[in-house]
């Protein structure tokens, strides 16, 4: 790859030479005029300074070129590197959203296709020739109608359409007996507070942060006993979760991208977000999809002589943060309720943490 | 008044000028440089993202003790994008294109002798040269310069434990943006009044041609939305210096609790995106009007639908004012709001399709004239709907959940405000050098530097949407804590030499420039045969631009192939034939 970009770098300096030295040769040159006096000028002009028919004829073409370039660029990325993209939502809230998704991209997809073609068809197309002159038109109140409708019609679809998504992702009012966590952000580390027995948080503020109590949960509120602080999360599948957010610090963004989340962590206030996860993480890890995609990382950890991977949900820091903004993460098991239970069960509550 | 031979001596003339056309060169060359740094600060850091542990003398010469062995620290990274950003954002694409345009052809193409007040403009110059030398110094401070994104939110941005460069580096770019704003608000005045009082006899409103329009409603813009960033950063400054809480409340940090109380840093969103959005319309409504001129001239035809066009740029103007919560849909703030943004944000995809419809329809059996100018305006065409497109994505609060933050956005917003705005200013430079120089710039180097740039811009932002739609976040130092991301390392590596190509031939555009201004071959006075009232000044460019009387306006900007005309072009200030009509 290196060395394509070195050969491409010598034949641009070199091609860069050798027309600077024709740019440097214009100047003074000595004419004669009718009487045969000498007379000096700037080199000659050309007739038509616009652009000669030669150079339409060149550009006009490539143009052309640069189209269908530019079309087999698209269909390597849509074919290629569509592997590359996230997997099926692995979240219930994000089905709708992988929909909407799809019919947005079919739709810019299929303009971008139409409208690339014809700006590009026409620069090939009417590339100018000498002595013919341009159709004067200056207005047609139909086509401006039909490209202002037309965009609108299909914007009220998606608008409607995501709209709707939207408020199914955010409203959390209706969720029943969802369980409750806290995630928290600092810099550079993500920890988790199960609300326990009772479901309910207690309260927490950055002025309680002494010792092991790092979250700064108020212990004096009752809610807190039966808080259960990890550093690993466990989510049950088919259950609704609901994250509160905090941040000691600075901004975070707490991203979850397999399940379409993603909520800012802003200190001074709690956000939310929530949904209900759909495949555990075993699940996953034998869908096609995401043995493909351990594939191929593996292929490239192999040459660099690194361990295997094996697929995890993920929650990464997606707001900038700091030096080490890049390496904030928190592992996240689905699994079982059972095992999920049985897992909660075997963790510390706060007040056996922080006696 | 050029009957007044006032003496001009060095100073007056090309440093402490009030000639609009001296300053517009003036913000020209000091955009130029201030480019070139912003443009090697993304090829030194997309080399770091491509080979993350790889040494390279380059890092080890420009990032002096940032960088341990040739390779740079993850602070001083941020830093470099965060400054990338604020400089290609603020000091290219605003002043560099909008200072060098607005300056250079509003007294031209609407008949006055100089701006409206040529005291202000020059004020407004060297304000923003001091605004920039501010913030080029701040890259040289001890801890390094700001690093918080060229968005600055706070808290990262006001506490220097959270970051080294939220020091004095931070303390500079706040200064020198506060001095920036204040020169964008005396320019863009001056620009409003300009185009409303001084326009010769004859130019209505509706004869403007589009540049005057775009630059017009630029200005209302900047004049709206720049007051409320410099309050923005005001009130960052008296959290950061005299112990304020507006944007931080509850923060725990290098083992203390700090005082502040009750502020939110969403308020800071807020205030920043009411400009921050606008901002991007203020970049790319200049380029779009640049092109309106660019390809009516070359496709020798009427641009079409020029009152559609009036309308779009005032319906974008209006929209982009109300729509700047879709960069907060995940900020936290009430989720009814996000509702509200999706609505108003995908609004302004109608009046964006009703002008890259009218573009190409004004291609539609044209006599395309293909100078550089005209390739980097196709060009833009080709690039703002592209990018446009995925804002249609974007601008959706439901999807923007999972692609928000990730190269996907970094995609978008490059294509659709960073290329086509750049090829915007390159098609005006191209195009208004031989009004600027009195010297025509080398054709076939303008060819080389268009499709180098061309085939490297789709080269760079192309796959990065693909990247951002695999989750890869931006304004990571490296991806390789995350095996997870580990398959996406190729592409980083092509998109990495895509860049360093492109940013290299940007040189070629380098060269031709300066090599023109004193070798180019003379220009002619209306070079492309163009119809607006610039091309009837003399090409040595004048004080007070016309010798004589100004000329008056006797017709619309755009009468390209007219039927009934000799000539392929009627210029403005020729009448109106016996019974022929205004278009």
């Amino acid at each position: 790859m290196l060395a394509l970009f070195y050969i491409f770098l010598a034949v641009a300096v070199a091609l860069g030479i050798w027309q600077v030295n024709r740019l440097t040769s214009y100047g003074k040159v000595i004419l004669r005029n009718d009487k045969n006096e000498e007379v000096t000028a700037i080199s000659k002009l050309e007739e038509n300074p616009l652009a000669t028919e030669k150079d339409n004829d060149l550009h006009g073409k490539l143009f052309l070129v640069f189209l269908i370039g530019f079309y087999i660029l698209m269909a390597y990325c849509l074919f290629f590197l569509n592997d590359l993209m996230l997997p099926e939502s692995a979240s219930i809230e994000g089905e709708n959203d992988d929909n909407l998704f799809l019919i947005s991209f079919v739709m810019i997809g299929i303009v971008q296709f139409a409208t690339q073609g014809l700006l590009f068809y026409f620069a090939y197309k009417y590339r100018g020739i000498n002595n013919r002159k341009a159709l004067f038109y200056a207005d047609s109140h139909k086509l401006e109608l039909i490209w202002t409708t037309v965009p609108a019609i299909a914007l009220t679809l998606l608008i409607g359409y995501g709209l709707y998504t939207w408020n199914d992702v955010m409203d959390l009012s209706d969720a029943e007996d969802p369980i409750v966590i806290e995630v928290y952000a600092q810099q550079f580390n993500w920890q988790a507070r199960y609300a326990g027995a009772d479901n309910t948080l207690g309260r927490g503020n950055v002025r309680n942060i002494k010792g092991i109590n790092t979250m700064g949960v108020d212990m004096t509120d009752a809610n807190s006993a039966d808080d259960i602080p990890v550093r690993e999360l466990h989510l049950p599948k088919g259950r609704k979760v609901v994250f509160k957010f905090r941040s000691q610090d600075v901004l975070h963004s707490a991203y979850m991208p397999h399940f379409r989340a993603q909520m800012n962590c802003v200190p001074g206030m709690v956000t939310e977000f929530g949904f209900t996860p759909k495949f555990t993480t075993e699940e996953m890890r034998v869908q096609e999809e995401t043995v493909r995609k351990v594939a191929r990382v593996n292929k490239v950890r192999k040459e660099k002589g690194e361990d295997p991977y094996e697929f995890d949900y993920l929650l990464l820091c997606n707001k900038i943060c700091g030096a080490s903004h890049y390496n904030m993460q928190m592992k996240i098991v689905v699994e079982e309720e059972a095992d999920f239970y049985s897992w909660l069960k075997q963790q510390k509550t706060i007040a056996e943490v922080v006696k | 008044m050029s009957e007044h031979h006032h003496k001009e001596t060095f100073v007056t003339k090309y440093i402490f000028s009030q000639d609009h056309k001296m300053i517009s060169k003036q913000f020209l060359i000091t955009g130029i440089i201030m480019g070139v740094i912003g443009v090697l600060m993304s090829m030194l850091f997309r080399l770091q993202i491509a080979w993350p542990e790889h040494s390279f003398s380059i890092v080890e010469a420009f990032l002096g003790h940032h960088q341990t062995d040739g390779v740079m620290d993850p602070d001083m990274y941020l830093a470099l994008v965060t400054i990338h950003g604020t400089i290609m954002v603020f000091f290219v694409l605003t002043a560099g294109l909008s200072g060098t345009f607005s300056n250079l052809l509003i007294p031209l193409q609407i008949g006055a002798r100089d701006m409206a007040s040529g005291f202000m403009n020059m004020i407004s110059y060297w304000m923003f040269f001091i605004s920039s030398v501010i913030m080029v110094i701040s890259l040289f401070v001890e801890a390094g310069p700001a690093s918080a994104g060229w968005t600055i939110y706070p808290p990262l941005s006001a506490l220097p434990q959270a970051i080294p460069g939220s020091g004095m580096g931070m303390t500079l770019w706040l200064v020198s943006m506060a001095i920036f704003v204040a020169s964008s608000l005396i320019g863009s005045l001056n620009y409003i009044v300009t185009i409303l009082n001084l326009r010769t006899k004859g130019m209505k409103m509706t004869r403007l041609p589009l540049t005057m329009w775009a630059f017009f409603i630029t200005a209302i813009i900047g004049v709206v939305s720049f007051p409320v960033l410099l309050s923005a950063a005001l009130l960052l400054i008296f959290d950061r210096s005299f112990g304020t809480s507006f944007y931080l409340s509850d923060i725990f940090i290098s083992g203390e609790v700090l005082h502040y109380q009750g502020g939110s840093p969403v308020l800071f969103e807020h205030l920043f995106w009411f400009l921050g959005h606008p901002e991007v319309y203020i970049v790319l409504l200049p380029a779009l009007g640049i092109t309106s001129e660019v390809i009516a001239t070359n496709s020798r035809k009427p641009i079409f639908g020029y009152r559609a066009m009036i309308g779009s740029i005032m319906a974008i103007a209006f929209l982009s004012t109300i729509v700047w919560g879709h960069h907060m849909f995940i900020s936290g703030m009430n989720p009814f709001l996000g509702s509200v943004f999706t609505f108003t944000t995908l609004l302004i995809a109608i009046p964006s399709a009703v002008k890259a419809f009218n573009y190409i329809t004004t291609l539609w059996k044209g006599n395309l004239q293909m100078n550089p100018a005209m390739l980097f305006s196709i060009g833009l065409v080709s690039t703002f709907i592209t990018g446009g497109l995925t804002g249609i994505v974007l601008g959706d609060s439901a999807l923007d959940i999972n692609v928000h933050d990730t190269y996907f956005v970094v995609a978008h917003f490059h294509l659709v405000m960073g290329v086509s705005a750049i090829y915007g200013m390159y098609a005006g430079v191209y195009h208004w050098f031989p009004k600027m120089y009195g010297k025509m710039m080398d054709k076939t180097l303008g060819y080389w530097h268009f499709w180098i740039t061309a085939i490297a811009a789709y080269g760079v932002f192309f796959p990065m949407h693909f990247i951002g739609l695999a989750g890869l976040p931006r304004r990571y130092y490296t991806n390789t804590a995350f095996p997870l991301f580990d398959d996406l390392s190729d592409v980083n590596v092509v998109i990495t030499i895509f860049a360093l190509i492109g940013g290299i031939g940007q040189i070629i555009f380098l060269v031709n420039f300066f090599m023109s201004i004193y070798k180019g071959k003379t220009a002619v006075q209306n070079p492309w045969r163009s119809t607006t009232l610039e091309w009837t000044t003399p090409v040595e460019g004048i004080h007070g631009n016309w010798p004589g009387k100004i000329p008056s306006v006797e017709r619309w900007a755009y009468d390209y192939s007219k039927p009934g005309h000799d000539e392929d072009f009627v210029m403005q200030d020729v009448p109106l034939k016996d019974g022929e009509e205004e278009s």
